[in-house]
């Protein structure tokens, strides 16, 4: 299973939820699948999904799902231990860890060789971290919704990319029918 | 009213409830007062551009948010602020130590304040130099200014203005 297989897996249960998505194509195909006005999505500024999501948790009470990928957080490891320093129960991060950069051509990322995610996420502080397959990912993410406790999932699954638009969407409009969900 | 009190309350009464910030010793005293006030949350992050996605995600949240950092770290929140705080139009209040001022002990710290205000500039972000511990007066009207103009506002704050709060 590549990326967008996953995030297929996720739409029959996150249509409805609150869900912030990595630049590139974790956005577009987020787009493509199921674009919904609670998504929000990340039109540039990589390396900052997990902690837009983590604000916008500790802002308010609903379930947010982070769905970021391993070389944008490679750019900001330091959203670990702030995550594990200021835990949100209503926050779930998904890592989606195909080892490579897909959104630019599949080159290959540290946590494709020796860095291990899962590893970094415990050692910074994160109680909860679950590594689990690209086939188990979906069953994890709805344990995750159902539970009281913030999650970070690590997903390993390969590289690999589908075709997809660009995003058209104004920004603005975006962001403002993203808040307007939020505030329901 | 001390600098710090009146900057803290300058900030509750403009509806902030999220701060992030990276420490610098011109704006312990704040820091701590922040700290010592339950309506905020108060979340310290390790970089600022880290602290900028924070800002934008407590901003959707429905909080009003803001960031307390050094003018050291301009250069690595320009991509954060040029496109997600000002391409999605949110507020960001910006109180800034502008180390490198007349008072500095640190020669280094001048290499970064020759660009400060340049760098600001050539993003666009409306800028407000603190010199006089007067200056915080003008705070008020600043935040305000800054969530009626969905923009990214910068407060920098230098030693003498600090000194003032002595």
């Amino acid at each position: 299973m590549i990326r967008s297989d996953v995030i297929k897996t996720l739409v029959p249960f996150i249509s409805d939820k609150l869900v912030v998505t990595n630049i590139g194509l974790p956005s577009q195909e987020m787009h493509l699948i199921d674009d919904q006005p609670s998504n929000f999505y990340m039109l540039g500024t990589m390396g900052l999904a997990s902690s837009i999501g983590l604000g916008l948790a500790l802002a308010q009470d609903k379930k947010v799902l982070v769905i970021d990928g391993d070389g944008s957080v490679l750019m900001n490891f330091g959203t670990f231990p702030t995550i594990a320093n200021n835990p949100a129960k209503n926050y779930i991060l998904l890592i989606i860890d195909n080892g490579s950069y897909g959104s630019t051509g599949d080159q290959i990322t540290y946590s494709g060789k020796k860095t291990n995610m899962t590893e970094v996420a415990r050692a910074c502080g994160c109680e909860n971290v679950i590594e689990c397959s690209a086939e188990e990912t979906a069953d994890v993410v709805k344990a995750a919704f159902e539970s009281d406790e913030m999650t970070i999932i690590i997903s390993k699954c390969e590289s690999g990319n589908i075709k997809v638009p660009v995003i058209e969407h104004d920004p603005v409009m975006i962001k403002e029918r993203f808040m307007k969900e939020v505030a329901k | 009213m001390s600098i710090n009190d009146q900057i803290v309350a300058d900030f509750v009464k403009n509806k902030i409830e999220f701060i992030t910030s990276v420490p610098c010793k011109q704006l312990a005293g704040v820091l701590n007062q922040i700290d010592a006030t339950d309506s905020f949350t108060h979340v310290p992050c390790n970089r600022e551009d880290e602290g900028i996605g924070l800002c934008a995600g407590a901003t959707m949240g429905g909080k009003r948010s803001a960031i307390i950092m050094q003018n050291t770290a301009i250069g690595v929140t320009i991509n954060a602020l040029v496109t997600l705080t000002q391409f999605y139009r949110m507020p960001l209040p910006m109180l800034i130590s502008y180390r490198g001022e007349v008072g500095e002990p640190v020669a280094c710290q001048v290499e970064m304040a020759v660009h400060t205000k340049d760098l600001l500039n050539q993003l666009r972000i409306p800028t407000y130099h603190f010199h006089h511990k007067d200056d915080v007066n003008e705070l008020d009207g600043i935040l305000n200014h800054c969530f009626m103009s969905r923009k990214p506002v910068a407060i920098l704050t230098d030693a003498t203005f600090w000194k003032g709060a002595e």
